[in-house]
């Protein structure tokens, strides 16, 4: 039976990645879950400084969800090299970094500085973060902008570069193509979706931040329906992501055109959902007699 | 750090609102530090996805107990959990109290509500005793007196409307306390944010060190999420550091309460 599969020039040992910012920097996991049976190991967003992030609360459950505003707090690229790359370079599975910046400059610096590690997996371009106020979520939802970015990085690293689009466009196509266009060599849909949530008694929003992203099993239905329509609209793999917590979602991703996918919000309330799903995949591809995991990839149809 | 399932050996209520569970953790029980906690999955609680961390409040052989108050839809739920029933446990996690020297400092515990919870293993564990300062609002928020007076602890109860021991706030009895000014004490405290800031400049005032057990929301429990963050103080100023893992018990001259305002 095979697993694998290819996201630009990187080979997966199977389709099951983690979220990024749901996984810290691996380390964090490691001793609950065997990383390396992991298809790769994405880390949470690194900028070129280290970054504080936003003041408490940051987080709100709802229903069959979480909202978040950390702000992407983190030990800026320097911190990560120093503190977490020892650590991940080690491990038998790819490991994938998630950049950002708040100028076109400060994504191709920091991609730069991690391509000349040597040993990292890809980059995933986050373009996407709805929580900060410069750079980020702009970068998302301006096509011209969004190339510019890809291209940049595109110019400084042959690493694998993975673009994370965000779900808050009235369509994902445009941006799916700008980013292929520019040099993408695969996009990660969806990020987290704007949201907030209001505390009745104290008539104020729960968040300090006011508004965040909303995650969880709730977005699936909408991350689904955007990987669907970035998959008939390019050539590159896409990774799909939102709110996958058992092989049965993981499995409607790739049906829906996902090469990869990534367990994200369910890493927080249980640690062993990225093991379980590749089971549960094994599992199925063995009920469904399928002997090669890329069989599946877009394999929905239309039509009764 | 361990995820294991737990099946409840008993789950009652001890006042008002508040129950005892235990659960069989063969796994996690022994591991177990004063201050550390465990983070549960309660697993018939559908809508709600986050796991909620409580203190240890006793381990034995296997078994380790939890005291908590119905709330929340989380506690709400577990509440109405019955023995044989599981739950799924990460464990023991954070950073917990410091347990004094033998001829060390002598300790001082604070707790308000449950807080009592996370300083009985302190006080079991610690080779001198000492005094424990126990606050509520009422009757029913005062916890777990029988157990720390088994250990030969000496208890000063305070309630706010006076219906057991002292009427008043826990850390006015501390501070009567304090003014006696005895040399060689350590504080430890855990319960509302209000009370570990009062204990926190009661400490400061006296001279004295203080471990404060922070009370954050939490979200993964082990350290990825940065949902729980406090502020505190570094060489160049402070920065947010994580409760689950840094914390939860921090030196109370560390925390920066102000620069989060």
């Amino acid at each position: 039976m095979n697993l694998s599969v290819r996201i630009g020039g990187l080979t997966l040992q199977n389709p099951v990645t983690v979220a990024s910012g749901t996984f810290g920097y691996g380390v964090e996991y490691s001793q609950l879950v065997d990383l390396n049976q992991l298809g790769a190991v994405v880390v949470k967003g690194i900028r070129l400084d280290p970054v504080r992030g936003n003041p408490t609360p940051r987080t709100v459950e709802v229903t069959s969800g979480l909202i978040n505003a950390i702000g992407l707090q983190g030990p800026g690229v320097d911190g990560f090299i120093r503190s977490y790359w020892p650590f991940l370079k080690e491990l038998k599975v790819p490991a994938i970094i998630n950049i950002w910046g708040v100028t076109v400059e400060e994504y191709a610096e920091v991609a730069r500085r991690l391509d000349a590690l040597g040993g990292v997996g890809a980059l995933e371009l986050n373009v996407s973060c709805p929580n900060i106020k410069e750079g980020g979520a702009q970068f998302g939802t301006d096509p011209r902008l969004l190339s510019q970015v890809v291209a940049a990085c595109r110019k400084v690293t042959r690493l694998p570069l993975i673009t994370k689009l965000s779900p808050n466009v009235v369509s994902i196509v445009p941006y799916a193509q700008a980013a292929e266009a520019a040099g993408s060599d695969a996009l990660s849909i969806m990020n987290s979706y704007p949201a907030m949530a209001i505390d009745v008694e104290t008539r104020r929003p729960v968040l300090a931040n006011v508004t965040g992203g909303l995650t969880g099993p709730c977005i699936k239905p909408i991350a689904l329906k955007l990987v669907w329509e970035a998959a008939r609209a390019v050539r590159i793999p896409i990774i799909g992501m939102g709110g996958i917590q058992s092989a049965a979602d993981a499995i409607e991703f790739i049906m829906a055109g996902a090469t990869a996918v990534a367990v994200g919000t369910a890493n927080f309330y249980e640690p062993q959902t990225p093991l379980q799903v590749i089971a549960g995949l094994r599992q199925f591809m063995l009920q469904e007699g399928i002997e090669d995991v890329r069989r599946l990839i877009g394999s929905a149809q239309t039509g009764r | 750090m361990v995820e294991q399932t737990a099946q409840i050996v008993s789950n009652e209520r001890d006042t008002d609102l508040y129950f005892r569970v235990v659960v069989r953790a063969a796994q996690i029980a022994p591991l177990v530090q004063p201050g550390q906690f465990v983070h549960v999955r309660i697993l018939p609680l559908k809508q709600a996805l986050l796991r909620r961390p409580f203190s240890v409040f006793q381990v034995s052989e296997g078994t380790l107990s939890l005291l908590y108050k119905a709330v929340g839809q989380g506690t709400e739920v577990l509440s109405r959990m019955r023995p044989g029933e599981e739950l799924s446990l990460i464990g023991p996690l954070g950073h917990g109290f410091t347990v004094p020297h033998p001829g060390g400092e002598v300790p001082l515990l604070v707790a308000g509500g449950y807080g009592m919870a996370a300083l009985f293993l302190l006080a079991e564990r610690s080779p001198q005793r000492g005094i424990v300062f126990v606050g509520g609002r009422r009757r029913a928020d005062i916890l777990c007196e029988k157990e720390f007076r088994a250990l030969g602890w000496e208890l000063r109860v305070t309630t706010e409307d006076g219906s057991h021991g002292e009427k008043g706030m826990v850390t006015e009895a501390l501070l009567a306390e304090l003014k006696r000014r005895v040399p060689g004490r350590k504080l430890f405290a855990c319960g509302p944010t209000p009370m570990l800031k009062a204990v926190g400049r009661l400490a400061a005032e006296h001279n004295l060190p203080a471990e404060l057990s922070l009370d954050q929301h939490m979200g993964c429990g082990i350290g990825v999420c940065l949902t729980c963050v406090a502020p505190i103080k570094t060489a160049g100023g402070w920065e947010y550091q994580r409760t689950c893992t840094e914390g939860p018990v921090f030196d109370s001259r560390q925390i920066a309460w102000e620069a989060a305002q």
